[in-house]
């Protein structure tokens, strides 16, 4: 019969339409503004409607998500500033559109370089979201960001005050790559306190032996 | 390999001795001799893949090709090198038809002639650009250096944008005495004169203008930035010629110019709906070259990563499909909400929605998180299922989708060989090729599953054939995740630069598009001296003018919508 | 929720008839009535299409903002969302459909190929940002933005139009506002303004 699909079509519609109201009432108005709503709505047995309302409530994020990058600064005794960024370098070579430019800054002195940053640029509208940067940073101190409000009435590029965020922040948006990486910064510290131990104690051995 | 008896063809072919090389060099009078007899007494019926690399230290230019059996089994790699100041090559459009976009391709970015091509016209570039890109030689406006990463960029950052150094483009070479002003941009005359005439006359003396009709380059149903000239007899198709090229983003030299592991994320952005089987094709290619292995665990994430790919393209393909046919966005609308689901995981385990960046050489980025699994369980053994089932029941017997599309666009079996179609066009036309089974990847060969075929070469079974692949990757699914071991995700220590042995090395895989292959050529140095993509929706389009002669202009629509091609791939 | 802005003139109303009157003012009413229905061309260049598709999808939704009604012809469209990497070869088309779209009209650039080149902007092919081309009046970083951040820029392009001021916006001025000239493909793109410069430099040669 001609018109057949065209009425099932209209029905499968009108089915979605009752489920909206249906999971609404079921949910008894939690369903939309609140956390447990979003989950359901985004889940395997989501019904009806579900269109997250942005602005007003927002997808959470998953930890691994990534925008554009930032850079992770502890913050000192009085809230100074540490770089955790020795200006490596690699950042910027593994960068597949070579969107970093890293300045390494100089001894105020001697003139020699020093292991800290005195630019860092990030062209954002280069950068390709692709997160290799953050992966092989040895110091953990490039990572991405979950930010992604960040549209403007003009180009975006992040120089090095832009990009720095504290570590607080950072254990707050990825709080299992950061304790991860924290473990592992630790246990390499210890390894490296255990080698220099042993080293000294083999050394003081050596004296001890010498004077003998 | 297997080795073949080219003796009666004496020196002519030769077997490739150089390191790391494989197949057999023919010199290009013997060409087309030596093909046809490779398709007619050898059995390799498909010609997959054709390209060109520049060796510039030894002058010359070499034609690579790679063909294959659809019966299934191991690709023959064969070669013709020419001199670099005479480039020219015969062209094997006659006994492979499918060679024809490549070759095109071939000459518009490398300069090397296919004599004997009826319609050698640029075709991702547009006639009149000056130069032939690809060549080693040849340098860009924005060049900075022959390799990343660039030297501008540390210790000393001198940050400027590229386009400020450059207002008119450094490179930029204008021929001599050149007049802009007198300029006229070419190209359009001679794609019309490729259409054919204008002009016919029937049997009663009556003459008839021929249309000549234009979609695209923006039109809302061409998916992209994709072009169509076609001339018109009132209101059938008698001759077509896709255009395109408005996404080519030079993938090709900007890979050749990253380190391996920096071409990763670019790959994304090739099939950007399918990211994740772009990973896996290059990352197959790299692990040949660099004979490495994967671990277990790698293996099956990669394969629960891919197989969901396939699914969240089909259903993107479908709703937009469904789309052209003129149900205007409703049926999208609930793939859509599917795939949204499939996003999340994606988003979940990779960082990101659609570029996943997610493959590394011999492993994975970072495994699954907490949680991920249930999740990825969630669909596939409980929502997908269902909702395939639902899309199936809502569509399929649509009577206007049927009207449509039942006996419309057709394929023949003998044709989707000779185009060199791939995937689920292919399949679509009775003949069951899949690579996944025809030469096992990875951890394929493990798991029980179908190749989904059709044999009515219409755009019906185009479509239907979408949601039977659909259906059996949920099988490969079902299958993998609880199969999944545990163990190490990572063979080695990630690394960002790594030296790769000489030589080549071809991975391809079972795309949802179709065959997606990569082509490497390493010097031994930090980056690829020759990076070549061959691209399914590039290639399934050359079987596109052939499909709708004859055809009503409305249906030309459902007949791309059919094909399913993504431009980032088209163009690269 | 809109027209709580809308009606606040600044004037006070007498109480017995805020129920009946509102009073605003032309540029308050006349930007709600455009940002609330700022169509877009339905206009796909490359990836970040993809998501733009998404964010009109069900569940981002942007018909939310009354921008549902995706326009394929220029002729109908307030906004044009470039989404993806413009290359040379699209590029005399891109402004051929700016040119032929009414005024007022906006350009929002999403992701980083349209905002400044983007991953691919070292191409040959490439054109480094829209805003070589056209004006841009929202930029979205991203590669691609999510649907999140694609709203998220719309609204800012709403915030844009909410502070205009019908004297002093372009295209209220007198006179025509001059077509963008369209650039030509070449031995590459060459922009009109470039012209005499290239001129210059081939005779050199
Ligand atoms: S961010 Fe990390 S990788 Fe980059 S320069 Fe600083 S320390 Fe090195
Ligand atoms: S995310 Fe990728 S593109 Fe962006 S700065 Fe890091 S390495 Fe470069
Ligand atoms: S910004 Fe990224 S996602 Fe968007 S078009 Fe460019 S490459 Fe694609």
């Amino acid at each position: 019969m001609y018109g057949k699909g065209l009425l099932k079509g209209l029905g499968v519609t009108l089915k979605r339409f009752a489920d909206t109201y249906l999971d609404d009432i079921k949910w008894m108005g939690k369903r939309y503004y609140t956390a447990e709503g979003l989950a359901h709505r985004s889940s395997k047995d989501a019904k009806g409607i579900f269109t997250v309302q942005y602005p007003e409530e927002k997808l959470p994020v998953p930890e691994e998500f990534r925008y554009v990058p930032f850079l992770v600064y502890d913050e000192g005794e009085d809230g100074e500033i540490l770089n955790r960024c020795t200006a490596c370098g690699i950042c910027s070579k593994v960068c597949p559109p070579q969107c970093i430019w890293i300045e390494r800054a100089l001894d105020p002195k001697t003139q020699r370089p020093i292991q800290e940053p005195s630019q860092f640029i990030i062209d954002v509208d280069i950068c390709m979201n692709c997160g290799l940067c953050a992966e092989f940073c040895p110091f953990d101190s490039i990572k991405m960001d979950h930010d992604y409000e960040i549209a403007s009435y003009g180009r975006t590029v992040h120089h090095l005050d832009d990009l720095l965020k504290p570590a607080s922040y950072y254990d707050e948006i990825r709080p299992v790559n950061s304790t991860r990486e924290a473990a592992a910064r630790k246990e390499a510290e210890e390894a490296k306190a255990a080698k220099k131990a042993a080293r000294e104690a083999k050394a003081a051995a050596r004296a001890a032996a010498k004077t003998d | 390999m297997t080795t073949l008896d080219f003796s009666r063809f004496g020196t002519s072919v030769a077997v490739d001795e150089r390191e790391g090389y494989e197949g057999y060099l023919v010199s290009a009078d013997k060409l087309v001799e030596f093909a046809t007899a490779l398709r007619d007494e050898y059995g390799y019926d498909y010609l997959s893949s054709v390209t060109g690399v520049d060796y510039i230290a030894e002058e010359k230019f070499e034609v690579v090709y790679h063909a294959y059996k659809t019966i299934g089994g191991a690709e023959l790699v064969f070669k013709v090198q020419v001199a670099r100041d005479k480039a020219e090559v015969p062209s094997l459009i006659d006994i492979y038809p499918g060679a024809d976009f490549q070759e095109r391709e071939a000459w518009d970015l490398l300069g090397i002639k296919f004599t004997g091509h009826p319609d050698l016209r640029r075709i991702l570039l547009w006639e009149g650009f000056e130069g032939h890109p690809l060549r080693k030689d040849w340098q860009e406006a924005y060049y900075e250096e022959d390799i990343k990463p660039f030297k501008s960029r540390w210790p000393k950052a001198e940050y400027t944008r590229a386009e400020a150094q450059n207002p008119y483009g450094a490179n930029v070479k204008y021929p001599d005495q050149f007049d802009p002003e007198k300029w006229v941009p070419e190209g359009e005359d001679a794609l019309y004169g490729s259409l054919a005439k204008y002009e016919t006359t029937d049997e009663s003396g009556l003459k008839t203008d021929h249309l000549t009709v234009n979609l695209g380059p923006q039109h809302p149903s061409t998916h992209g930035v994709f072009r169509i000239a076609a001339t018109l007899d009132g209101e059938t198709i008698m001759n077509l010629k896709p255009v395109m090229g408005y996404l080519h983003r030079n993938h090709e030299k900007i890979g050749e110019r990253n380190t391996y592991l920096q071409n990763m994320p670019f790959t994304d952005r090739l099939d950007y709906l399918s990211s994740l089987s772009n990973n896996f094709g290059y990352a197959l290619a790299v692990e040949k070259l660099l004979n490495i292995e994967v671990p277990e665990r790698a293996e099956y994430i990669r394969v629960i990563m891919a197989e969901l790919t396939r699914i969240q393209n089909h259903l993107f393909a479908i709703g937009m499909f469904l789309n052209d046919l003129g149900a205007f966005f409703t049926p999208s609308l609930y793939a859509i909400e599917e795939r949204e689901l499939v996003l999340d995981i994606f988003e979940m385990v990779t960082g990101s929605r659609m570029m996943c960046n997610y493959f590394r050489f011999g492993g994975l980025a970072r495994d699954l998180p907490a949680g991920s699994l249930q999740k990825i369980k969630d669909l596939v053994f409980d929502r997908l299922p269902r909702k395939t089932d639902e899309m199936d029941r809502f569509l399929s017997e649509n009577e206007i989708l049927r009207s449509r599309t039942v006996g419309q666009g057709y394929l023949s079996t003998e044709d989707a060989i000779k185009y060199a179609s791939a995937g689920p066009v292919l399949r679509a036309s009775g003949v069951p090729y899949d690579i996944r089974r025809a030469a096992p990847y990875s951890i394929y060969d493990r798991f029980d599953f179908n190749v989904a075929v059709r044999y009515n070469g219409d755009i019906y079974d185009r479509y239907i054939i979408r949601l039977d692949e659909i259906r059996e990757s949920i099988k490969i699914l079902q299958q993998a995740v609880e199969q999944i071991p545990e163990g190490e995700i990572q063979t080695g220590k990630p690394r960002y630069q790594m030296k790769v042995p000489a030589g080549e090395a071809y991975g391809r895989v079972e795309g949802p598009k179709g065959e997606l292959g990569f082509y490497l050529v390493s010097d031994g140095k930090g980056n690829p001296y020759r990076y070549h993509v061959r691209a399914p929706s590039f290639i399934n389009l050359t079987a596109f003018g052939p499909m709708c002669k004859g055809l009503k202009i409305a249906d030309v629509v459902a007949v791309l919508g059919s094909i399913d091609i993504v431009l980032g791939e088209t163009d690269r | 929720m809109e027209t709580k802005g809308l009606n606040s003139p600044g004037y006070e109303i007498p109480d017995d008839v805020k129920g009946a009157v509102a009073i605003t003012t032309i540029d308050r009413i006349y930007n709600w009535g455009r940002r609330s229905s700022v169509w877009p061309l339905m206009f796909g260049l490359a990836c970040c299409a993809i998501e733009m598709i998404a964010t009109a999808a069900g569940r981002y939704d942007f018909s939310r903002f009354g921008m549902e009604v995706m326009r394929p012809s220029p002729r109908q469209a307030d906004l044009m969302l470039v989404s993806g990497t413009v290359t040379k070869k699209m590029a005399p088309t891109i402004v051929r459909l700016y040119n032929q779209m009414p005024e007022p009209k906006y350009v929002v650039a999403m992701g980083a190929c349209a905002s400044g080149g983007g991953p691919f902007k070292e191409g040959y092919n490439v054109v480094s940002g829209v805003d070589k081309l056209i004006p841009v009046d929202v930029y979205i970083p991203g590669c691609p933005p999510t649907p999140q951040a694609l709203i998220n820029g719309l609204i800012k392009l709403q915030e844009k139009i909410d502070g205009q001021h019908w004297k002093d916006t372009r295209w209220y001025r007198e006179g025509d506002l001059a077509a963008i000239p369209i650039p030509m493909l070449g031995p590459d793109l060459i922009y009109q303004e470039q012209i005499p410069a290239i001129k210059e430099a081939s005779k050199e040669a």
